[in-house]
This record gives structure tokens, C-alpha cells and sequence, in this order.
């Protein structure tokens, strides 16, 4: 090779910009929607061990596309970061807001410093608060901006697509079950508009549920509670349908 | 505590840079803890009161902890350590289970207790001691279990009951006659009651039940469910039939003497 080329940080940027998303768009995507008790998070993972999904702290919850080693490290960074907070002041001392805005720095310094690849993630920091009005979503994108998402928000994968036919769709103070149901048939859908089967066991769940007595409301919903969800999710579809008729 | 250790050593009990003093330090301690196992269970209980040599400094303070959902904490000796040094414990429980998505065993959540109360030696050799008693339902075993340490951290499992604290005694002795392998939950919890009664008439560092403030000791069972503690009603309805039958024999039950 002879000398480099000289390259614009204009577009500099702009190929490092392409090669996240790239990599973002390869993985799966996942989909967080508000319901009347809380916060879902849907995803597609057929891992039993690797989750997309994890609980940082009593009232938030962190889902990520992308890398996976690129994501746990900044899932464990923000469950430290949380836990000393927590630790240090006062347990309601820690929010989605503050962990969002240490995520939106490293991302932020990652992806400008000219050293480092682009990490390929794409985080969602969910905060659930006592009433509907208090939940948060914010999404990160891999270049450290923050997004104040409201109702629904898919991440990874055809994620635009996605986004497209929850918006049309979600309601506020849908039920668990339909919003599970509505997730997955947005997370079904293909980027050639062809629908797929998702059975459960490829279905990663989990929800900052606001009605738990316990003050961690971060809980995986799997097995057959599960099954009872995605069943009763279906009963409703079927049960509308008929009606429309 | 690892993390901790590494970026914000300050924060730890551990590490704090005592002043020199000249003798022991008057600051509150005292107490009875008392732990029993049952078929499906453990039950551990601990008194309310907290004194500062002759002066009952609190008559409501609570040395009984969850630390996690199947285990819990019940402390002796130095207050102040000690409910900061549960609040680091629960913390670190806390989080390696959300940083391995998965629950320490209760050895392993025992070890670590071990290790904080090692680090504390410093301070214990100043009159600073903690000493606590931990129970916990071991998943994998399907069985409750007890572990009492010493104030350098030495861990040991106890079967069947245990105690720590100036009353604990008093307490055991009472326990050595009462206990039976096949209580139910509701006969340990009472079996704990009569325990810490015992130990408060003869210790002046515990205190009994204060029916007139309401002031009960706190009883905590853990089963498979989970942690649980007694609430108000529960323990009052526990000491009035204690109480009721101590005003006919006042050393409470009789065991056969063969």
C-alpha cells in the first residue's frame, strides 16, 4: 500500500457511523413497549445463558442489540455504576436519566476517539415510576446521542420497520398479554413484509412490572407463565376479530 | 466489595482511619440473636433493645436483616457497624446476582460474611466488635441452615439452634430443653420467643417483649417461599400467649426431668 489517503473527519465519521449501524442491523432486534403495569421487554434469543435484557437497579432495566461482549461490558458498568450510587447516597437516589447520561459519555467517547472501533450496540435504559406518567425509556444509539422514547421502540435488526407497525399499533394501557402479543408479531415480521413463528422458547420476556410488592420490579417471564401469557395474548386477537365481524 | 476496593476504598468499614483512644469506647451493644431450623425452614429472631453500659440508649432497634430473599442477618455488638455492615452485605449479594444473572449459594454468601467480619478485626480489637448469625434456605440442600462466626470472621454451621450476643446463654439453655427436630413453623417461631424471654430476664443488655409500647422482638422465617418477618399482630399474638402462661409459671415450660 502507498501512502494513505487523506480522509475528511467528515467522512471519517460518517464510515464509522456506517460500520455500527451495519453491525447493529445484523443482530437481532428487540422491541420495549410501555403496558398498564409497567414496561415489556420482547426479544428474539434462542440462548438460554446469553440474555439481551437484565435488571441494573430497583425501578430499571437495560435491553441491548448488537455485540454481545460490546453490551455486557457496558451492562455491567451501569449495574456498578447504579449500585454504588445506590450504596452511596440513597437508593432513590439512582435513575434512568443519570445512567442514561454515563451510557450517552462512554458511547459518546468510543465513538470519537479516532483509537477505538465503533462499538456496535444499541442500548435502551427503562426507568418504571409509579404511575404511567413517570416511566422512561431513552434510547442510545451507538454514537452516545439519547433518545426520549415514548409507547414503543425496537432496537437491532430492521428495527425502522419494526418501529413502524408498533406505532400504528401500540396503545397506552394495553395489557401484559397484548402487548406481548403485539411485540411478537412486530418482532415476526421480516424485512420482505413475510411473516414467521416465533415459538416461545426462542422469546427472551422480561418486565419492570410497577404493582410488584417487592422494590426490585425487574422479573423475567419464562416457562409456562410464559405460555399463559402468549396463549392469552392470542385469545384477545381472536376475540377481537369476532367482534369485528 | 472487590469493585469497592479498587475505586472507592474510602467507603469501606474497613478502611476507615481510627483516631488513638485511650481505653474502650461506650458505644452501644449488647443483644440476644437466636436461630432455629425446622423441617421446610429457619427461623431467626433478635431483641430490641440497645445499650450504652448501664442506659438503654433504644428500645425499639432492629438487629434482624434480609440480606437476600432466602437468607437474612440478625447482629450483636456494635450497632452503628454493625447495620453498615449488613447494608455493604446486602449490597454485595445484591450485586453478583445482577452481575451474574444468577444467586450466590448460601456458602457462598456465608464466606462472604466471613470476609467482612475479618476485615472489621481492627476495629473489634477496640472494642468495636460485630458478631453476627446468619441463616438462609439452602436451595440445592431444600433445607434451612445457620451459621455463627466469631469476631475474627472464623465461620462455623450450626444444627438445629444457635445464639450470639450476651444473652445467647440464657438463650441456649432455654433452647437445649424446648427444641425437637419436627417443629412446625409456627412452634419455632414460638420456640425463638421463649428463647429471647429467657434470655432477657436474666441479661440486662436484652430486652423482652414490651407489650405496653408494643415492641416485639423481630421474627423472620425463611422457607423456599422466600424471606418473610412476622409482622405486628403476628409476634404480639405470640408474646401475649407466651406472657399469659409465664404469669402461672413465670420460668416458663417444665421439661420432664428424664
Amino acid at each position: 500500500m502507498s501512502t494513505p489517503f487523506y480522509v475528511s473527519p467528515q467522512q471519517a465519521m460518517a464510515d464509522r457511523a456506517e460500520y455500527a449501524r451495519k453491525g447493529i442491523a445484523r443482530g437481532r432486534s428487540l422491541v420495549v413497549l410501555q403496558y398498564a403495569d409497567g414496561i415489556v421487554f420482547v426479544g428474539e434469543n434462542p440462548s438460554r445463558a446469553l440474555h439481551k435484557f437484565s435488571e441494573i437497579y430497583d425501578r430499571i432495566g437495560f435491553a441491548a442489540a448488537g455485540k454481545y461482549n460490546e453490551y455486557e461490558n457496558l451492562r455491567i458498568g451501569g449495574v456498578r455504576y447504579a449500585d454504588l450510587r445506590g450504596y452511596t447516597y440513597d437508593r432513590d437516589d439512582v435513575t434512568a436519566r443519570g445512567l442514561a447520561n454515563v451510557y450517552a459519555q462512554t458511547l459518546g467517547t468510543i465513538f470519537s476517539s479516532a483509537a477505538e472501533k465503533p462499538y456496535e450496540v444499541e442500548l435502551v435504559v427503562a426507568e418504571v415510576g409509579e404511575t404511567p406518567e413517570g416511566d422512561q425509556i431513552y434510547r442510545l444509539p451507538h454514537d452516545g446521542s439519547i433518545v426520549d422514547e415514548h409507547g414503543s421502540v425496537a432496537v437491532g435488526g430492521n428495527a425502522e420497520q419494526i418501529s413502524g407497525y408498533l406505532d400504528q399499533r401500540h396503545q397506552d394501557g394495553m395489557s401484559l398479554a397484548g402487548a406481548l402479543e403485539l411485540a411478537v408479531q412486530a418482532l415476526s415480521r421480516d424485512t420482505n413484509g413475510s411473516e414467521r413463528e416465533i415459538p416461545a422458547e426462542r422469546l427472551e420476556v422480561a418486565v419492570l412490572d410497577r404493582t410488584r410488592p417487592q422494590k426490585r420490579k425487574f422479573k423475567r417471564i419464562v416457562g409456562r407463565q410464559l405460555g399463559r401469557l402468549l396463549e392469552a395474548g392470542g385469545a384477545t386477537t381472536e376475540a377481537e376479530s369476532s367482534e369485528e365481524e | 466489595m472487590d469493585f469497592l476496593s479498587e475505586h472507592q476504598p474510602e467507603i469501606l468499614p474497613g478502611n476507615r482511619q481510627l483516631p488513638p483512644t485511650q481505653g474502650v469506647i461506650e458505644a452501644p451493644h449488647g443483644t440476644t440473636i437466636v436461630g432455629v431450623t425446622f423441617p421446610g425452614g429457619v427461623v431467626l429472631a433478635g431483641d430490641r433493645r440497645a445499650t450504652m453500659g448501664n442506659v438503654i440508649a433504644q428500645r425499639d432497634i432492629e438487629k434482624v436483616f434480609p440480606a437476600d430473599e432466602y437468607s437474612a442477618v440478625g447482629i450483636a455488638g456494635t450497632a452503628g457497624l454493625a447495620v453498615e455492615m449488613v447494608k455493604l452485605f446486602q449490597l454485595e449479594l445484591e450485586h453478583f446476582e445482577k452481575v451474574e444473572g444468577a444467586q450466590l449459594s448460601l456458602e457462598g454468601k456465608a464466606n462472604r460474611l466471613s470476609t467482612m467480619i475479618r476485615s472489621n478485626l481492627g476495629m473489634a480489637m477496640q472494642g468495636l466488635a460485630v458478631v453476627p448469625l446468619f441463616a438462609g434456605f439452602d436451595v440445592d440442600r431444600d433445607k434451612g441452615r445457620i451459621f455463627s462466626y466469631d469476631v475474627t470472621g472464623g465461620r462455623s454451621e450450626e444444627h438445629n439452634f444457635a445464639a450470639t450476643g450476651s444473652g445467647s446463654i440464657f438463650a441456649r439453655g432455654a433452647m437445649k430443653k424446648l427444641y425437637r427436630d419436627d417443629l412446625s413453623e409456627d412452634e419455632a417461631t414460638t420456640l425463638v420467643v421463649q428463647a429471647l424471654y429467657d434470655a432477657a430476664d436474666d441479661d440486662s443488655a436484652t430486652g423482652g417483649p414490651d407489650v405496653a409500647r408494643r415492641i416485639y422482638p423481630i421474627v423472620t422465617v425463611i422457607t423456599e417461599d422466600g424471606f418473610r418477618r412476622l409482622t405486628e399482630d403476628e409476634s404480639s399474638e405470640i408474646a401475649r400467649s407466651i406472657l399469659q402462661r409465664r404469669l402461672e409459671q413465670p420460668d416458663g415450660p417444665r421439661a420432664a426431668l428424664l
